[in-house]
């Protein structure tokens, strides 16, 4: 066997490069920060005779503790509800099936994404910081309709939110 | 020495490689257009995600496949020594892969396949497609068990000798792709063919895509090896000096296939059917298989400054202007390692368990890939075309000059391409669409980007076109090519003898058949015990 020194020496810096790589994975992992893995599944047939993803249980709800949950379905070409409103500054829990194929949710300028595979439930928390008007996009090419397949989502002031919900109200 | 059988192989695999190649950035070039949305004829869903899915099956599976079975004849006949184990086999691999393609393009073009390369169910493709892809890879096969076979006969006749590293990156690369296409032919023949032909009524999404997976980052490292055996087997040689250091250069392809299996999940962060800390493992994973890239990108770099030294270079920095930059193999080396620089930055990004929320699916991840395959792996094909197309041909290259040309203008045109997606993902444009339909003010943002791209796709397509160009004048030239010898780099200190284990298929293998069971054995048993839910096939 040879190594060089200089070769070992990079060798080290290498390993530490990639230990810091880690090390700030670690830290996001401390803090909460992770993919959305809650390996559960539903039938994708049967969503509508489901309780929680029925048609009339889509959208925004305001549970008794004030934990915000969003119920959505993906199905070609929209999320559904196509529009909803949901407060900055406050975790927000969503989940979705789909009722067909493949599809990827993304909001752009935000970390709000994941994919969701027909046959199981997507789930993400987040925040978001600013108010404004997003695009829910379809990330995953799901059909020749796929360009079209977006939903809007307003996100207000916390105050304004307030203000239009009243503890304990449902949206 | 290279036997007549070798050079035939590798002239008739890269002719269907490039030609492949060609087509491919045809249509690559139109998909820059069309999905700029500046021109309202062009507009087609249809015809863009046709031509996508297309585009995708040439570069990924059928130029890489050919280049690199062409390639690995004249790696194994040359570095060994020996003449080739079975030329008929060798053939018959050629054209099962060759059938397999056709078969494949033909539901392409017609818009019976647009699933796109990555053909994830439950939207469904004609079987043919999926029969063809199949023999693509199964043709690929015979083309590893023969780099295998020769492997351990040169070992059985040279006992005690460290083999030849050309050829030890050559059958690391053959057992690679062996263990990386089992997931993804595990897919296609007990879930996607079945269900395709009518068979099975259903299939689970979720374990195509743990299955896909398995396949989906290793690949990459199938696709790269041969541009890292140009790195150190050609590069420090045309450079005028010696390779740094033949021990770590073979530990890098060791690591490289050892590690690269075991971490396809970091492409299913945003999945919800695998469980977190899995996720986590093969994140993991992932950055341990970066060190052998940077191991590699190290010796290169000294390797060149070994050489720029000897040619009289001083100074911390004088070595470069001393490079033979006329060289195309030099000059491509050092381009492939820029786009490798800032690729392998993207990737880390990518890598990122918690970062890739931002990027997931998002533009960022073509011009990520786009640097690293388009970038530094296509544009040490080309080196190694230039290098090796005059000896398979026996006629001299048509003109150093284009040949520079060709791969300053790929890398120009790489740069204009990638770079705008790069931001267009980080201002979450999606990749995988043909026209931007949203009606918001973020989005307005992406618009001024898709001049740039276009501009890029252009010279890109130009390059490519210059580049069948110099292959066919060459292939058609009068001159005569007289050293049809291939040489290779000399390390810089003799190699001394490697552990036993280093040098054994066979320690190897169950290295990574235990990384294996561990990172792939629960979450693909967890379907057959999980109440899952199966979906039927849909059309698009
Ligand atoms: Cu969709």
């Amino acid at each position: 066997m040879h190594i060089d020194p200089l070769e070992k020496k990079w060798l080290y810096i290498a390993l530490g490069m990639v230990a810091l790589f880690l090390g700030s994975i670690f830290i996001s992992l401390a803090v909460g920060i992770k993919p959305p893995s809650n390996v559960e599944t539903i039938d994708p047939a049967r969503l509508h005779l489901s309780e929680e993803f029925a048609e009339d249980n889509l959208g925004v709800h305001i549970q008794p503790d004030g934990r915000i949950t969003v119920i959505m379905v993906a199905g070609r070409y929209g999320f559904f509800p196509r529009h909803i409103t949901v407060p900055a500054d406050t975790p927000i829990t969503f989940r979705w099936a789909s009722i067909d194929v493949l599809h990827g949710v993304h909001m752009p300028m935000t970390n709000m994404s994941t994919m969701v595979v027909p046959g199981y439930v997507a789930e993400v928390t987040t925040t978001f910081p600013k108010p404004g008007d997003y695009p829910m996009l379809c990330n995953e090419y799901c059909g020749l309709g796929h360009d079209y397949m977006w939903s809007k989502v307003t996100v207000v002031a916390r105050q304004t939110w307030e203000k239009q919900h009243p503890k304990g109200g449902e949206s | 020495m290279i036997d007549t059988q070798s050079r035939n192989l590798a002239l008739w695999n890269w002719v269907v490689a490039f030609a492949a190649f060609l087509v491919a950035c045809f249509l690559g070039f139109y998909q820059v257009v069309e999905r700029s949305g500046l021109f309202d004829f062009l507009e087609s869903a249809k015809v863009y995600f046709a031509s996508v899915s297309t585009h995708g099956v040439l570069m990924a599976y059928v130029l890489t496949t050919f280049f690199i079975m062409g390639f690995g004849y004249l790696t194994a006949t040359s570095s060994l020594k020996r003449p080739l184990w079975q030329p008929g086999l060798a053939w018959s691999g050629f054209f099962v892969s060759l059938i397999g393609t056709v078969l494949a393009a033909i539901p392409l073009l017609t818009d019976k396949a647009s699933v796109l390369y990555t053909f994830y169910p439950p939207i469904q493709a004609s079987a043919l497609f999926y029969i063809g892809a199949a023999l693509l890879v199964v043709g690929s096969w015979f083309w590893c068990a023969i780099m295998v076979v020769m492997a351990v006969q040169w070992r059985r006749e040279n006992s005690g000798k460290g083999m030849p590293l050309a050829m030890y990156a050559t059958v690391a690369n053959a057992l690679l792709w062996l263990w990386t296409s089992a997931g993804v032919a595990m897919e296609v023949v007990f879930q996607l063919i079945p269900w395709a032909l009518g068979w099975n009524d259903t299939l689970d999404p979720g374990l195509a895509r743990t299955l896909f997976a398995w396949t989906l980052h290793p690949i990459v490292y199938f696709w790269l090896i041969p541009a890292y055996i140009a790195l150190y087997c050609f590069v420090p040689k045309e450079a005028g000096g010696y390779l740094f250091s033949e021990e770590m250069a073979k530990f890098a392809f060791l690591g490289l296939l050892v590690f690269s299996l075991p971490i396809g999940f970091h492409h299913l962060y945003m999945d919800p059917e695998q469980g977190a800390g899995w996720k986590l493992l093969h994140g993991i994973g992932t950055f341990l298989v970066a060190v052998p890239t940077l191991v590699t990108g190290f010796t290169v770099l000294a390797s060149l400054e070994i050489a720029g030294r000897l040619g009289g270079g001083r100074g911390l920095f004088g070595w470069i202007g001393n490079l033979p930059w006329r060289n195309p193999v030099v000059l491509a080396a050092i381009l492939a390692l820029l786009m490798l620089i800032l690729g392998g930055f993207g990737g880390i990004v990518n890598a990122s368990y918690a970062l890739n929320a931002m990027v997931h699916n998002t533009a960022w991840v073509p011009g990520h890939f786009h640097l690293i395959f388009a970038g530094t792996t296509v544009i040490l094909y080309f080196a190694i075309a230039y290098h090796l197309w005059p000896k398979i041909t026996g006629k001299k290259l048509v003109s150093n000059t284009l040949a520079l040309t060709q791969l300053w203008t790929w890398f120009v045109g790489m740069t204009l391409l990638s770079t705008p997606w790069h931001v267009l993902g980080l201002l979450g444009q999606p990749r995988r669409i043909s026209s931007v339909t949203y009606n918001s003010l973020l989005t307005l943002a992406w618009q001024p980007y898709e001049l740039f791209m276009i501009m890029g796709g252009a010279v890109l397509l130009g390059s490519a076109v210059l580049f069948g160009v110099i292959l066919w004048k060459t292939w058609r030239n009068t001159e005569i090519e007289t050293d049809l010898e291939i040489a290779y780099a000399e390390p810089i200190h003799p190699p001394e003898s490697l552990p036993a284990w280093a040098e054994s298929l066979k320690a190897w293998n169950l290295v990574i058949l235990g990384l294996m069971l561990i990172s792939f054995g629960w979450p693909i048993a967890q379907f057959f015990f999980l109440k899952t839910f199966e979906s039927l096939p849909w059309g698009y």
